[in-house]
């Protein structure tokens, strides 16, 4: 026998570090994607054949058309930036007042009765499904075009995403003091008031503060369904072809979103 | 000798107290402010008038009334929202995962041009996050008319930016020890890329794909109302129609698919991670 040749273990070959059945499961699962791709930009009309000369031709002529930014039109923005940040700012105080009983109702170890958390879970899930523009389409058809739609959308949007945060916060929290505050003798407001309230406070202002940024975003857009802020504005000047106009109007939007996220990052960083 | 224990001594509650007061009173300032502001633009007589309760008790049984003429073409409108938010969501994925280990710290090293490219890319996808998906669909839909693809354009823009800095953040967690073994044993910079750093991270690359598909539907689905393609289009003609009916079923067929989404997706996820 020649002892320089390996004997015949594998055939000579050396085992993957992926066994051949995950081998094949990745494989049709990048299939499904591909497929699911080639279908879906097929159906909206985006296949990668869309980026050629004349896209990035339009985008530029877009981009050169709007610059430099027309901030002569400053003065007439004011005034709608200002009204986006009240309608921002009521919409969320309203919604963090009336997130508290919600998310006492919606939490596990608050309300023991299984049907009524899920139930409330259930309905404070659904009520974030429905976007907020959606939303804001419905009120301005029920209240007409105003601010008052626009605050409302804002409203149940956010007590939605707030109500569902704070419950979830409130299952977390140290049930020890609950039984201890029980087992001496305090009533549900009392536990809730000196048990639950002081764990929660600082969440629940971090949590009101991010809610607020998402409003803020939010807001912004909701002019274009005639809903108030300053959305209205943006959709007016680029349906003018002034895009000067609507650049200033961009810009000023992203300087005052990038500060209140900035402050607002930096008082939750405080916070917690 | 005293052997009873004092509590420990109650800390000094005058700065806390002052940063208080000083907070509230911001806080009040501002509220007033905005109250006083929006007040004038409220019509709160118009809102809370006969019309509108005559408006809401013929729009309210309406809305729950659900109109099904059109049943087939909002299927097909849903369908091209969901196909929106995968081939953005597709996009955006594709082009974070480069830009994910542009902004990564371990990855770009200790060199100046590192950290100038570094920082560079991260202030970049900062902004990028800063604008709403539906103000980029404006800005598309103008350059390139209306159309399902500014919308994909700007699910594809939105998205890169959450998506990149949370791929940065995962490669900053990856275990550089792996790393280094390979160093070690000599392999070269694809191999290191191949098999100690992608394994680690794909899949939460995944998840988080995942996670922002889910965003992506929700967002393309108002994308319509300034005629970016899916369902927001149809939702705002037939409000503008006075077809509560309609928007009843929409406004449902949004729910139903919204929330199957979200169920899947957050099976997958727990399968994943």
């Amino acid at each position: 026998m020649n002892p320089t040749k390996p004997l015949p273990l594998n055939e000579g070959k050396v085992p993957g570090l992926v066994s051949k059945q995950k081998k094949r499961s990745n494989l049709l699962i990048l299939l499904v994607i591909l497929v699911l791709y080639i279908v879906s930009s097929l159906q909206t009309n985006s296949s990668l054949l869309r980026f050629d000369g004349e896209f990035f031709s339009n985008v530029w002529r877009m981009m050169s058309q709007m610059w430099p930014p027309q901030f002569a039109y400053a003065p007439m923005i004011w005034p709608k930036l200002m009204e986006t940040i009240q309608m921002a700012v009521l919409s969320t105080v309203l919604a963090a007042l009336f997130c508290i009983p919600l998310c006492l109702v919606s939490a596990q170890n608050i309300v023991r009765n299984k049907w009524i958390y899920n139930g409330m879970k259930g309905f404070l899930n659904i009520l974030r499904t429905i976007p907020e523009l959606i939303l804001a389409v419905l009120f301005v058809g029920l209240f007409g075009i105003g601010v008052f739609s626009g605050i409302l959308a804002l409203f149940i949007f956010s007590l939605g995403i707030l109500a569902k945060l704070m419950s979830e916060t409130i299952e977390g929290i140290d049930n020890h003091q609950l039984e201890a505050m029980e087992a001496t003798g305090g009533n549900r407001l009392q536990v809730i008031w000196y048990a639950v309230i002081p764990q929660i406070l600082p969440q629940f202002a971090s949590f009101s503060l991010y809610v607020f940024e998402i409003n803020i975003r939010a807001s912004v857009v909701l002019g274009f369904v005639g809903a108030g802020g300053i959305g209205l504005l943006i959709q007016q000047q680029i349906n003018f072809l002034n895009y000067p106009a609507a650049m200033a109007v961009v810009m000023i939007i992203f300087f005052v979103v990038v500060i209140i996220d900035f402050i607002s990052n930096k008082m939750r960083e405080a916070l917690l | 000798m005293n052997t009873s224990v004092l509590p420990p001594p109650k800390p000094k509650r005058w700065k806390s107290f002052w940063i208080k007061t000083v907070s509230i009173l911001l806080f009040s300032v501002l509220i007033g402010w905005s109250i006083l502001g929006i007040a004038g633009g409220l019509n709160i007589e118009r809102v809370f008038s006969m019309t509108t309760i005559e408006r809401a008790q013929t729009v309210i049984p309406q809305l729950l009334q659900l109109n099904g003429e059109q049943f087939g073409r909002i299927v097909g409108l849903i369908i091209e929202t969901l196909a929106i938010a995968f081939t953005g969501c597709l996009m955006a994925t594709v082009f974070s995962v480069p830009l994910g280990f542009l902004t990564a710290k371990n990855m770009m090293g200790n060199t100046w041009l590192g950290q100038v490219v570094h920082s560079f890319f991260k202030v970049w996808l900062n902004a990028t996050r800063t604008f709403p998906e539906i103000l980029l669909a404006l800005i598309f839909v103008a350059s390139i008319g209306p159309s399902p693809f500014a919308g994909v354009l700007a699910i594809a823009i939105g998205s890169t930016g959450m998506l990149g800095k949370l791929f940065g953040e995962t490669i900053e967690t990856v275990d550089m020890a792996v790393v280094e073994a390979m160093q070690a044993n000599g392999a070269n910079k694809v191999q290191i890329l191949f098999y100690a750093i992608l394994p680690q991270v794909i899949p939460e690359f995944l998840s988080y794909a995942i996670y922002r598909f889910e965003i992506d539907v929700r967002a393309s689905t108002i994308l319509g109302v300034i005629g970016a393609g899916g369902i927001g289009t149809l939702i705002v003609i037939s409000a503008a129609n006075r077809n509560w009916g309609e928007v009843g079923l929409i406004v449902l067929c949004i729910i139903i698919v919204v929330t199957v989404i979200d169920y899947f997706s957050a099976f997958i996820r727990r399968k994943l991670v």
